[in-house]
C-alpha cells in the first residue's frame, strides 16, 4: 500500500484508484458498537480483508436515514458511551491504514460549530465526511469548512434526484458521489434495484469524482453487481453491523464477510 | 379570510431557523409539497371544499366563550376559543382537513402521520376515512399505553396505528418512524405532519391551516369586546395550536402572545418538555432548526411530559424566531400544576380540558394581574381521563 500523501482528501481519490478489486471496498463500521475498543478491531478487520476506505459511524439519538440495525446499533453504542471524541481515536487509528470517512448526522456537525467540528475531523486523521441529512441546499456551510481543511465532504445522490438537483450537486461533489440505490433507509435487500446502471451513469455524467453505490448491498454477488453496472465503489453497512451483532467474535465475523466482498469484487476470476 | 388576499408566503427560514435538514431522497417531495401546496392555496375549488368541510363536518367556526367560572375566580375577563368543539375534540382537525385534501389533490394514495396524544392520529385518522385514503399511524409505544382510547378510534376508523418502540417511545421516535416510512414510500405517500414542525414547507402550511383558529377568535372578540384581547395564551409542544391563534395576532404590537410549554417535573431537573423556555443553543430535529433540547455533542434529549401531546423535545422553528425577536413568550407549566389545573378548571367550567391544554389554563389560574385573556383550549380531555384518574389518589 502506497503512503498517503497530499490533502486528506486526495487519499481518497487515490484509494478509488489503486483499489485492489474491480470497485473500492467500503465497508460501514459503526463507531463505539458494540464497544469503541471492538468497533476499532472490527475496523482494522476490514482493513485486514480488503477494504479500501472504511466509513465510520458515529452513532446518533435519532437517525433519520438509517433502518433498524444500524439505528438500533447506534443506540447500543451510546448506551454503552460512546462519543465523538472516541468514535475520532477510532478514526486516527484506522486512519493509519486506509482513508477514513465520517458518517455523521447535521446536529452533531452544528452543534459545537461547524468550523470547530471540521478542525476536530481533521485533526482526527480523517479524510471525508458523510452527513445525511445535509441536503445540498444545506450544505455551503460545511462544503466552505471541509474545503479550507482539505476535507470531501461526500453528498448523496438519492433515486428520487431531479436533473436539475443532480447537476448542481454533482458539480459540488468531493471525494466521491454516495449514490443511494433504493428508496428508503439503510438495510439490506434481496435485490438491487434494477435502475443501478442508470442510476450510476447519471452520476457518473454530473461529476468527476469516482461513484460509490450503497444502501441495500449485503452479499459478494450484489456488490460485483454494482461494479459491473459501472460503480466505482461499493458501501455495504448493514450485513456487517449485523454481523456484529450476532456473531460471538464481532471483528472475525465481519472480517470473513469482508474478504468475501473483496473476493466477490476481485479483478480476475 | 384575510389569508386569501396576501401572497402566501411558504417561508423556508424563520430568522436562523427552519431549513430543511432530510436525506436526499425526500428533497423532491418537499418542492413537490410546496408547489401543490401553492396551486391549491391560490384555487378556489381547493379553498372552497376545505373551508365547507370545516364548517359541515368539523363544525367551524367554533365558539368563542367567555369562561364563567374562571373569569371569576382570577378576578378578570378570560374567553375561551372552544377548539375541543371541533369533530374528534381537538384543533387538529384543521390542518388533517387541509393535508388529506391535498394529498388527494396530488394524487397520493397514502397518508402517514405521527401522533403524542392521539389526536393528530385521530384526526388524521378521521379524514382518511372520509376521504376514502389508506392510513397508518405511528405512534410510541408508550404513549399507545396512555393514550388508549385514541388507539381505539384510530382503529375504529380503518387506520393502522404502529406502535414505535425506540428511545423512549414517545412522539420523538413516532416522527422518526413516520419520516423513515416516508423516505421509502414517499411516491405514493404525503406525510400529514401534526405540527408547525419538520422540514420547510411544513412549518408555513400547518400554521396557514391552523390560523383559522386567530382569525375566528380576532373577529369574535372585536364582535364580543369591541377590542382586542390583551393576552393571548396557548399551550405549546410542537406549537400548532398556539402558532394557529398567534398567527392572527402577530401584527396587533399591543397584544401580548405568550406560549405555555411542559415542565414536567421542573426545569431544574432533565425531565421537561420545555425547550423554548429553558433556551440554550439552537438544534435540528426532524428536518428543522428550532430549539432543541440536545446534550453537549448535539444527541436529542429524551422529554418528559404528563401530556403526551406536549412531550417533545423540540418547538416549531418559528416560535423560536417569535422568542427571540420577543413577540412570543414563553414559559412553562409543572405536570403537578398542570394536573391541579385539569381538575379546578373542569369544576369551575364544565369543560375537561386536555392535559396538553390544561398547562395553559394552569398558567392563567396562577397569574393575577390581566385584565382581557384569550386562551386557546385546544382540546378536550376525555382521552385523558384514566391517567389524571390514576394520579388523583396520590
Amino acid at each position: 500500500m502506497s503512503e498517503p500523501h497530499g490533502s486528506p482528501g486526495a487519499r481518497i481519490a487515490q484509494a478509488f484508484a489503486s483499489a485492489r478489486g474491480v470497485a473500492a471496498l467500503m465497508p460501514y463500521v459503526m463507531g463505539g458498537y458494540p464497544t469503541l475498543e471492538e468497533s476499532l478491531r472490527i475496523g482494522e478487520a476490514c482493513v485486514g480483508a480488503g477494504a479500501d476506505i472504511i466509513e465510520l459511524g458515529v452513532p446518533y439519538s435519532d437517525p433519520l436515514a438509517d433502518g433498524p440495525v444500524i439505528q438500533e446499533a447506534g443506540t447500543r453504542a451510546l448506551a454503552a458511551g460512546a462519543s465523538l471524541g472516541g468514535v475520532l481515536e477510532v478514526a486516527r487509528s484506522l486512519s493509519a491504514s486506509v482513508p477514513v470517512v465520517l458518517m455523521c448526522y447535521a446536529n452533531m456537525v452544528f452543534a459545537p460549530g461547524v468550523e470547530a467540528f471540521v478542525a476536530r475531523l481533521q485533526r482526527s486523521g480523517a479524510s471525508g465526511l458523510i452527513v445525511p441529512d445535509l441536503p445540498h441546499g444545506e450544505a455551503p456551510e460545511v462544503l466552505a469548512a471541509c474545503d479550507s481543511s482539505g476535507l470531501s465532504l461526500v453528498p448523496l445522490l438519492a433515486p428520487t434526484t431531479t436533473p436539475e438537483r443532480l447537476a448542481e450537486i454533482g458539480a459540488q461533489a468531493r471525494g466521491f458521489l454516495y449514490v443511494v440505490s433504493v428508496l428508503g433507509t439503510t438495510g439490506e435487500r434481496r435485490e438491487l434495484g434494477s435502475s443501478a446502471a442508470q442510476m450510476i451513469a447519471r452520476a457518473r455524467a454530473a461529476s468527476d469524482v469516482p461513484v460509490a453505490l450503497g444502501f441495500g448491498i449485503s452479499t459478494p454477488e450484489q456488490a460485483r453487481h454494482a461494479a459491473d453496472a459501472g460503480a466505482d465503489g461499493v458501501i455495504v453497512g448493514t450485513r456487517l453491523v449485523r454481523a456484529a451483532a450476532e456473531a460471538q467474535h464481532p471483528a472475525e465475523a465481519v472480517g470473513a464477510l469482508v474478504a468475501e466482498l473483496a473476493a466477490g469484487l476481485a479483478p480476475a476470476r | 379570510m384575510s389569508a386569501t388576499k396576501q401572497e402566501l408566503l411558504v417561508e423556508h427560514r424563520f430568522g436562523p431557523y427552519g431549513g430543511q435538514f432530510v436525506p436526499e431522497t425526500l428533497m423532491p417531495a418537499l418542492a413537490e409539497l410546496e408547489l401543490a401546496w401553492r396551486s391549491a392555496w391560490a384555487d378556489d375549488s381547493y379553498r372552497s371544499e376545505l373551508a365547507q368541510l370545516l364548517r359541515d363536518f368539523g363544525g367551524r367556526p367554533t365558539p368563542l366563550y367567555r369562561a364563567r367560572g374562571l373569569s371569576e375566580r382570577v378576578g378578570r375577563s378570560v374567553y375561551l376559543k372552544r377548539e375541543d368543539l371541533n369533530h374528534t375534540g381537538s384543533h387538529k382537525l384543521n390542518n388533517a382537513l387541509g393535508q388529506v385534501l391535498l394529498a388527494k389533490r396530488m394524487g397520493k394514495s397514502r397518508v402517514i402521520a405521527e401522533t403524542g396524544a392521539g389526536q393528530h392520529g385521530v384526526a388524521t385518522a378521521t379524514v382518511c376515512a372520509l376521504l376514502g385514503m389508506q392510513c397508518v399511524i405511528y405512534m410510541g409505544r408508550e404513549d399507545t399505553r396512555r393514550q388508549l382510547p385514541n388507539v381505539q378510534r384510530m382503529q375504529l376508523l380503518g387506520a393502522e396505528v404502529q406502535p414505535v418502540d425506540a428511545g423512549s417511545s414517545t412522539l420523538k421516535e413516532a416522527t422518526s418512524a413516520a419520516i423513515r416510512d416516508w423516505v421509502a414510500n414517499v411516491q405514493s405517500t404525503h406525510y400529514v405532519i401534526g405540527s408547525v414542525v419538520g422540514p420547510a414547507p411544513y412549518p408555513a402550511i400547518v400554521r396557514d391551516l391552523q390560523r383559522v383558529i386567530g382569525e375566528e377568535a380576532r373577529a369574535q372578540m372585536l364582535e364580543r369586546e369591541g377590542r382586542l384581547p390583551r393576552r393571548v395564551i396557548a399551550c405549546v409542544g410542537g406549537g400548532s395550536n398556539a402558532m394557529g391563534i398567534f398567527a392572527a395576532f402577530i401584527a396587533d404590537e399591543d397584544v401580548e402572545l405568550i406560549g405555555v410549554e411542559a415542565a414536567g417535573d421542573g426545569l431544574d431537573t432533565a425531565r421537561h418538555g420545555a425547550p423554548l423556555t429553558a433556551g440554550g443553543r439552537a438544534g435540528i430535529l426532524h428536518g428543522t432548526r428550532s430549539a432543541v433540547m440536545q446534550d453537549e455533542e448535539g444527541q436529542i434529549l429524551q422529554a418528559h411530559s404528563i401530556s403526551a401531546g406536549l412531550d417533545y423535545p423540540g418547538a416549531g422553528p418559528q416560535h423560536a424566531h417569535l422568542r427571540d425577536t420577543g413577540r412570543a413568550r414563553y414559559l412553562a407549566v409543572t405536570d403537578e400544576q398542570a394536573l391541579a389545573a385539569f381538575r379546578e378548571f373542569t369544576r369551575l367550567e364544565g369543560i375537561i380540558p386536555a392535559l396538553e391544554t390544561a398547562h395553559a389554563i394552569a398558567w392563567v389560574l396562577a397569574t393575577p394581574d390581566g385584565e382581557l385573556d384569550l386562551v386557546c383550549l385546544s382540546g378536550r380531555g376525555d382521552k385523558d381521563l384514566a391517567q389524571v384518574i390514576d394520579r388523583s389518589d396520590t
